[in-house]
């Protein structure tokens, strides 16, 4: 239990993977303007993160290091990534259509999202089992929402602000990305971490 | 002649960070030193000089449907092959990087040129181009990397430079500062390009589905 509590503060808050790994910068520039694009991206990673987390520790303790062939693991990853993403989106569409349409068109822009491939890494980094990976990979992707849903509130005032004509756009988005990473900053070491 | 300005075109004309923005990810999280940004950007580098070659040779023969998850795996094996090299060459800088190096598989420059330019030319520009966007990353890379080791440790790869003219300023090397630096240089570049060319392609040129264009179109992301 302990474990699982530790594992969920540092991936939401700790080492928030946007704000402190600067994993899934592109989606968090590209759909924070709004906190219902925010939302819906946010939903298909965390899904396609957690499945995504399961599976590539599954294959990699099961199959790849057992053959001693763990040195093949990006290309594994990212095809498991790619073909899951395209089931997801099938099965999604047949079985639980409100589910699909409200998350179907973050799809198919979550293979190449760094995030996702990120977490596959990490897991096998920190040495993580099977129930444990599919936590981070849950618990990261949940961080990855919260920086979204956090910065598309900070966007949607800058719209309103009156800004110099060449930080218009995103050179002022990543300075006030650079504030909200401030005060995620402000979790370093909690709990030890 | 065409091949010289293939490769100059990608180092400032359209820089991959500044003028295309792409591959935020790793110029963010690299950046934190000179030696890393340069790390980096020669890693890429030799991944796009590699995959460009084989998928423009290549161009022919991929089916059109199939041809995403071609390059991605194509990408892929070129990532794995300068992986276990830094591994084997360069471990310590394999170190740093971490999990940054696998990771350029997903980086979108790599698969935007396949997509926007290996795809429609032969091998030899390919070449050239993948060299020049490669340098330009380097480039922006190195700017960045320059600026953030300077002011947040006061060293320039690894050699104080700064004496004790000032305190350095350790959140310019911590995410924050990455952010930060990144959004003012992007600015004084937008200033300075003297809004020659102020359709700001941004993302929205970019064919791939990383999600930084969204949905509708936005000419500046």
């Amino acid at each position: 239990m302990n474990e699982i509590l530790m594992i969920a503060i540092s991936a939401v808050l700790v080492n928030n993977f946007v704000l402190s790994q600067f994993l899934g910068i592109c989606p968090f520039l590209g759909v924070s303007k709004k906190l219902e694009t925010a939302l819906g991206m946010g939903g298909a990673v965390v899904f396609v993160m957690t499945v995504a987390s399961c599976i590539t520790r599954a294959i990699y303790d099961l199959f790849l290091f057992p053959n001693g062939l763990d040195y093949l693991n990006t290309i594994v990853f990212i095809l498991i990534i790619a073909s899951l993403v395209q089931f997801v989106e099938v099965v999604l569409k047949k079985f639980l259509p409100t589910l699909y349409r409200a998350l179907g068109i973050y799809l198919p822009l979550i293979t190449t999202n760094c995030a996702v491939l990120g977490a596959a890494l990490i897991n096998i980094d920190k040495g993580y089992n099977v129930l444990n990976s599919t936590l981070y990979g849950f618990f990261a992707g949940v961080g990855f929402t919260l920086a979204l849903v956090l910065f598309a509130g900070v966007r949607e005032r800058l719209e309103y602000s009156d800004i110099p004509e060449s930080l218009k756009g995103l050179p002022i988005a990543l300075i006030a990305a650079a504030l909200v990473s401030m005060a995620f900053l402000g979790f370093k070491g909690l709990f030890g971490i | 002649m065409k091949a010289l300005k293939t490769l100059t075109n990608g180092i400032i004309k359209e820089n991959p960070v500044f003028r295309l923005v792409l591959g935020t990810c790793p110029t963010l999280a690299v950046t934190t030193s000179v030696r890393n940004g340069i790390g980096m950007g020669l890693a890429a580098t030799v991944v796009l000089v590699g995959s460009n070659l084989v998928i423009s040779l290549l161009r022919k023969v991929i089916p059109d449907k199939v041809r995403i998850p071609a390059y991605i795996t194509i990408i892929s094996g070129f990532v794995t092959i300068v992986q276990m090299l830094l591994k084997a060459y360069l471990p310590e800088l394999d170190k740093e990087l971490g999990i940054y190096i696998p990771l350029i598989v997903v980086n979108c420059i790599i698969l935007a040129r396949a997509e926007m330019f290996a795809n429609k030319n032969n091998a030899l520009l390919s070449i050239f181009d993948g060299i020049g966007m490669g340098l330009g990353f380097t480039v922006a890379l190195l700017t960045i990397g320059t600026v953030r080791e300077l002011l947040g440790a006061g060293t320039w790869f690894g050699m104080t430079v700064t004496a004790n003219l000032f305190e350095p300023a350790l959140i310019i090397i911590l995410p924050p500062g990455g952010f930060l630096v990144f959004g003012i240089i992007m600015g004084l570049v937008n200033k300075f390009s003297a809004m020659s060319s102020t359709e700001n392609k941004g993302c929205a040129s970019c064919p791939l589905p990383c999600g930084a264009s969204g949905k509708g179109k936005e000419g500046q992301v």
